[in-house]
């Protein structure tokens, strides 16, 4: 239904032109108005694609690799150095690194037990040791591909050009490192989950229970409205707050309990408090009103008659809530929870309060250990100014949007596959 | 009734059954523990109230000392008020606290480069103090410093959050700038005009986008909003750090936000209101800007105010791309520091307890959750008191 041109085509201003004097005027009014909210929609479409093919753009293209020795020139009697038995490998490292560094190495673990691909990796990363020169974009890659070569092949004579995708196996596999090209995201992604995990088991129970309490049991008193207002506050609060609290009450003020010190987790490198435990505490007072409002809109949905039939038949309030109200909510409050802990996994600022660690390359053994999470991962290498830790902060971003795709996909799931009709 | 007393109750033979309600330790517990669930969400408040007053109130009422670079020029025994001290350094006034070893004292008179002071100031121990000893001056965070002045540097004692707060408005408002007309259009469009199809594909990608981390933004920020700002006005101009760059890119991020809420209030507004105005003679965009934005307004007012809410409190966007540095600039392309962008700086990597900086983010952040919760309130009240309903 388009009234503008309606209005135009029949033409109800030509025989009587007195009667309606602007008509025409105010149709082209209106055509151009929705011509300018069409363009503000394109606006805001573009700004968003853009947003999607800068990091897509950042995390793939052609780099220049330059060697400190080429791999060519370790090769025995003719065989390259990727063919090369575990022992002449280990030769080559003894013949170009320090004996110091050589017997630290043996100390981590005796070469004999190590894998050939360790042994190889050693080599690579310590004699080898190739280094990022220049790196170019997606488009450019694409579209630019011979001038990329001719600039490297004057520029770098030494360096190898290839097509370096900034996302794969081996970034996911391996932890942080101070060199951008062995750097990846393990330590992250396990950091991550196990916050997110701190966060759930402590905001779920208590998250519903709160939103039981509120549908079923709550009086409509003075102090129930102050909760329901409270936490539709809470909802709205930025998160750095919720960092500044974590920091206060988790790192400082428990710091004997979040540290492990109480459970005799006496580790030196832990002892102040910046834990996993702290960290997911803190995420799940964040996402805690979340859940419990997402909660309440799910149990509200649930009929009342529901209710009534399962009292009638002589059900306490608990069975009736336990056995009839929660079945019939759990897809809601499942999908609803699913999205808070998506927003949990992607917060930077109140973990950066409560102190995640700027450089670590241990994996995270249990709740006490110091912690990195992806976005703090993405935070750090954004910061840095060389530009080649912006293409590994661009793959370590696709690979937190395809941890948060993996979970919006699996609530939508959820919601289509258990939601019923009343 | 006696008829059925004497035949008793169904399930013959058995225990007679009484129907009274029974007390049952178990749902008691339970609704016990359901209670405290609900209470905590006002413990989080008190707690962040709380711990965000008791150390802003820290950070108001302790001294901060600094270093005039002055020494005492002789000893000083425990009953003199009369001390020499050497003319270098920073200037003393008179009324001033300072420090020598741990004793506090004021400044009663200044004759040259001697002084007067009262002794055991602060029930500070009066003790004897050896030449050369250095003298420290104290000084305490007043609110009006705290408000008026312009410079922050805390490690020098310079406490003007205006600074910060001046970088927080400047982003917020071109955020702002970028978000409410953008967002206002696309949910009229969506509303009014768009197919039905069309709009059952944009609005989960719109709810989607929310959900994109905003450290997402902040890269993005960086990485192409700002060298497009540079081609545009020229490297000269602005700065690789500003706050135009985070500006936009906040706009940008609470995009879906305002369009989605909007599109809601718009699509509430019941369709008998439009037909009446098509009937009157209204064109489509005289029924969208006359009839339905009004009788929308109050959901589309709440959307705007959580937007600028959401766009105070935001904080990885301005710490990659704002800048690190408080300045009190007003030029979007010069480099200058928000309030939740030094607190981000400041607190990462360790930061001890009890020091200036520890004290001044929870003052930072108590001012920012004033804000916030103003704002949020604002807008319930909006809903709640202009609320149309059909």
């Amino acid at each position: 239904m388009d009234l503008e041109n309606v209005d135009s085509r029949r033409g109800i201003d030509a025989p009587e032109a007195g009667y309606h004097p602007n008509l025409k005027k105010r149709g082209r009014i209106g055509r151009l108005w929705r011509q300018i909210f069409q363009f503000a929609t394109v606006v805001s479409m573009i700004a968003l694609v853009a947003l999607v093919l800068n990091i897509v753009n950042d995390a793939f293209g052609y780099a220049a690799i330059e060697n400190e020795i080429a791999p060519e020139t370790l090769s025995v009697t003719g065989v390259s150095i990727e063919k090369l038995p575990q022992e002449d490998l280990v030769k080559i490292l003894e013949a170009n690194v320090s004996r110091g560094l050589m017997r630290r190495l043996e100390n981590d673990q005796s070469f004999i037990l190590r894998t050939r691909e360790n042994v190889y990796d050693l080599v690579i990363e310590r004699v080898v040791e190739p280094s990022v020169v220049e790196q170019w974009s997606l488009f450019e890659s694409i579209f630019k591909r011979g001038m990329i070569f001719s600039i490297a092949a004057e520029k770098y004579p030494e360096a190898e050009v290839r097509f370096e995708s900034w996302l794969d196996i081996q970034f996911i596999k391996s932890p942080q490192s101070g060199d951008a090209i062995r750097s990846g995201v393990k330590t992250a992604i396990l950091g991550s989950l196990w916050t997110i995990m701190i966060a759930f088991l402590f905001a779920f129970p208590v998250g519903v229970g709160a939103a039981i309490y509120l549908e079923e049991y709550a009086p409509d008193n003075f102090l129930n409205r102050v909760i329901r207002t409270n936490i539709n506050n809470l909802a709205g609060v930025p998160s750095i707050i919720y960092g500044i609290l974590g920091l206060a009450i988790f790192v400082r003020a428990l710091d004997t309990i979040t540290s492990g010190a109480i459970f005799g987790y006496a580790d030196a490198t832990t002892a102040n408090g910046r834990t996993i435990l702290s960290a997911g505490l803190t995420l799940g007072l964040l996402i805690m009103p979340l859940i419990i409002i997402n909660a309440q809109e799910a149990i509200r949905a649930v009929p009342n008659t529901l209710r009534q039939a399962s009292i009638g038949l002589g059900a306490t309030q608990w069975q009736t809530t336990l056995h009839h109200v929660l079945p019939s909510a759990l897809p809601g409050i499942l999908t609803g929870t699913i999205l808070a802990v998506s927003r949990a996994i992607g917060e930077t600022a109140p973990l950066v309060v409560v102190g995640a660690s700027t450089f670590i390359t241990v994996d995270p053994e249990n709740v006490f250990s110091k912690f990195t999470t992806l976005p703090i991962q993405i935070y750090q290498w954004t910061s840095r100014p060389q530009d080649v830790f912006h293409n590994i902060a661009a793959a370590a971003i696709l690979v937190l949007l395809f941890l948060l795709l993996a979970m919006n996909a699996t609530a939508i799931f959820l919601r289509n596959k258990y939601s019923r009709k009343y | 009734m006696n008829a059925a007393k004497k035949r008793g109750l169904p399930g013959e033979g058995g225990p007679s059954q009484t129907l009274r309600k029974q007390y049952r330790v178990g749902e008691t517990i339970i609704q016990g523990f359901l209670f405290i669930c609900g209470m905590l969400s006002i413990l989080i408040t008190i707690g962040i109230v709380f711990e965000l007053g008791k150390e802003s109130l820290l950070f108001f009422s302790k001294q901060q000392w600094e270093n005039t670079n002055k020494i005492i020029d002789e000893n000083i025994s425990d009953s003199m008020t009369l001390l020499a001290l050497s003319e270098s350094g920073a200037a003393l006034h008179q009324g001033g606290i300072i420090k020598i070893d741990d004793e506090i004292m004021e400044i009663a008179a200044i004759n040259g480069s001697s002084i007067t002071v009262v002794r055991g100031f602060q029930n500070s121990e009066i003790a004897t103090h050896l030449a050369g000893q250095e003298i420290y001056t104290g000084s305490r965070v007043t609110l009006k410093e705290f408000f008026t002045k312009t410079e922050w540097n805390p490690q020098i004692g310079k406490f003007g959050i205006s600074a910060l707060v001046n970088a927080t408005l400047i982003t917020s408002v071109i955020a702002i700038l970028v978000a409410i007309p953008l967002g206002l259009s696309v949910a009229i469009y969506l509303s009014e005009y768009a197919s039905d199809r069309f709009r059952e594909v944009l609005k989960p990608i719109l709810e989607l986008l929310a959900g994109i981390p905003t450290v997402v933004y902040g890269y993005f920020a960086l990485t192409f909003m700002t060298p497009l700002l540079r081609t545009i006005f020229g490297d000269g101009v602005v700065n690789i750090y500003n706050t135009a760059s985070a500006g936009i890119v906040i706009g940008i991020l609470i995009l879906p936000m305002v369009s989605s809420m909007s599109e809601d209030a718009l699509r509430a507004v019941p369709r008998s209101l439009r037909e009446a105005s098509y009937a009157l003679g209204a064109t489509k965009l005289e029924t969208a800007i006359r009839v339905v934005v009004p009788a929308a307004l109050s959901g589309i007012a709440a959307a705007f105010i959580i937007a600028i809410s959401r766009a105070i409190g935001e904080t990885m966007i301005v710490a990659i791309a704002a800048g690190a540095g408080p300045a009190f600039t007003f030029n979007p392309f010069d480099a200058a520091e928000t309030m939740t962008g030094h607190i981000v700086r400041i607190s990462g990597g360790d930061l001890s307890y009890d020091t200036v900086d520890y004290n001044s983010i929870f003052a930072i952040g108590l001012l920012l959750f004033v804000m916030t919760l103003c704002l949020n309130i604002f807008s319930q009240f909006i809903v709640r008191r202009f609320r149309e309903e059909y």
